[in-house]
């Protein structure tokens, strides 16, 4: 199958801005699925609101857009009574992390089989450029016009604590790291985290002199290393695979108890 | 020489919105950006076929043919 196979060419071109990130996620979200062979019957995406969150809409799965901040809640239901299908959330880091942020590390404490993909521009892009959990102190938005004095998340480590059993990062300029973190991501047999670092240039590069999507795009390419070459150049952001482990995971274990308590419900009282 | 069977570069100008990353990073600078803002191909025949612009364009509008012989190439 190729590209075009995977998407609602009716909806093209897409609504995003010119030289946006998320599309970059979209194009190789898909080579990912193809590099894997599976059948879009087999793939439920769930996402929230945003701009990342449209992504669901342009993608010919089966797809829920549901509410901002709440994508994972959903996922968990699909995937809880539907355990055999591959469930993907992508969402925008105001989605995962600001008022999704609750749903993120449950999902990630109980390890449930969804891969959640965070789309990091650091802003909400489709409200128009106010500050997210992840933009970081000094940045300028539309709501800090002196620059924010929050600290920001580190979406890997927070994963990791919060007991993801997958964690990557990458950048919309190391595209073939898009697409094996994310089909690692899908194979893997319990909750998956991929950052990938985004380019807004409308609201994020415009409000912090950034440049276009092209001077974007340098910058992940030469503000990010590779993880094993990190020690050399700590100044830069680490991209990579943190964490692969094995956890029990939440649809087995359920499905587990059920079988007991069918079989001997007495001895579970 | 030029190849008997050049790699094809389709540009789709309906879905490009001209952000000019495809040609900024093209290694072979194989594109540029026309007049009207969109990609255009100028050197084909320099084309390795690395598919770094298909896949970085984030309007899905490129799409890199290539040539039948460099695809048996590769798979041999
Ligand atoms: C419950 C609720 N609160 C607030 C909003 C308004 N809202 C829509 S999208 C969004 C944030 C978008 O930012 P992000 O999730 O980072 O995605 P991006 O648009 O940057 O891709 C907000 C606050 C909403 N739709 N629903
Ligand atoms: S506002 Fe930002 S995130 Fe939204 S489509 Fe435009 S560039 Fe992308
Ligand atoms: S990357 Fe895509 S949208 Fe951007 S200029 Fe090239 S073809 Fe057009
Ligand atoms: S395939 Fe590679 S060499 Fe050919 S036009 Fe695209 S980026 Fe340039």
């Amino acid at each position: 199958m190729s590209v075009q196979d995977y998407i609602r060419e009716r909806f093209f071109p897409h609504i995003w801005c010119p030289g946006c990130g998320h599309g970059t996620v979209l194009n190789n979200l898909v080579r990912a699925v193809e590099t894997l062979g599976l059948d879009k019957n087999e793939i439920v995406m769930v996402s929230g609101i945003g701009c990342s969150s449209r992504i669901a809409g342009y993608l010919d799965f089966h797809t829920l857009h549901t509410l901002h901040g709440r994508a994972l809640a959903f996922a968990t239901g699909v995937k809880l009574s539907r355990p055999e299908l591959n469930v993907i959330v992508p969402m925008g880091d105001g989605d995962a992390l600001a008022i999704g942020g609750n749903h993120f590390i449950h999902a990630a404490r109980r390890n449930i089989n969804i891969t959640a993909i965070v789309m990091n521009n650091r802003i909400y892009g489709m409200t128009g450029g106010q500050f997210s959990p992840l933009s970081g102190e000094a940045t300028t938005a539309t709501t800090a016009p002196f620059g924010t004095i929050d600290p920001d998340f580190d979406t890997v480590a927070l994963a990791t604590a919060a007991g993801a059993s997958y964690v990557a990062r990458t950048t919309t300029y190391h595209v073939q790291e898009i697409r094996k973190r994310i089909a690692e991501a899908i194979v893997h047999p319990g909750f998956a985290v991929v950052e990938v670092m985004s380019q807004c240039p409308t609201y994020f590069g415009r409000k912090n002199k950034q440049g276009d999507a092209v001077e974007m795009l340098r910058r992940y390419k030469e503000g990010t290393v590779p993880l094993d070459k990190q020690p050399a150049d700590p100044e830069k952001i680490p991209r990579g695979v943190f964490v692969q482990r094995e956890r029990p995971e939440y649809c087995k274990r359920y499905e587990h108890l059920v079988q007991a308590a069918m079989t001997d419900g007495a001895a579970l009282t | 020489m030029k190849p008997k069977h050049p790699t094809v570069i389709c540009i789709n100008t309906d879905w490009c919105k001209g952000c000019g990353i495809c040609a900024a990073f093209c290694p072979k600078q194989v594109l540029v950006m026309n007049q009207r803002d969109k990609a255009e191909v100028v050197a084909a025949e320099n084309c390795i076929a690395c598919k770094q612009c298909e896949q970085r364009c984030p309007d899905l509008a490129i799409q890199v043919i290539k040539s039948p012989a460099k695809e048996e190439k590769e798979a041999s």
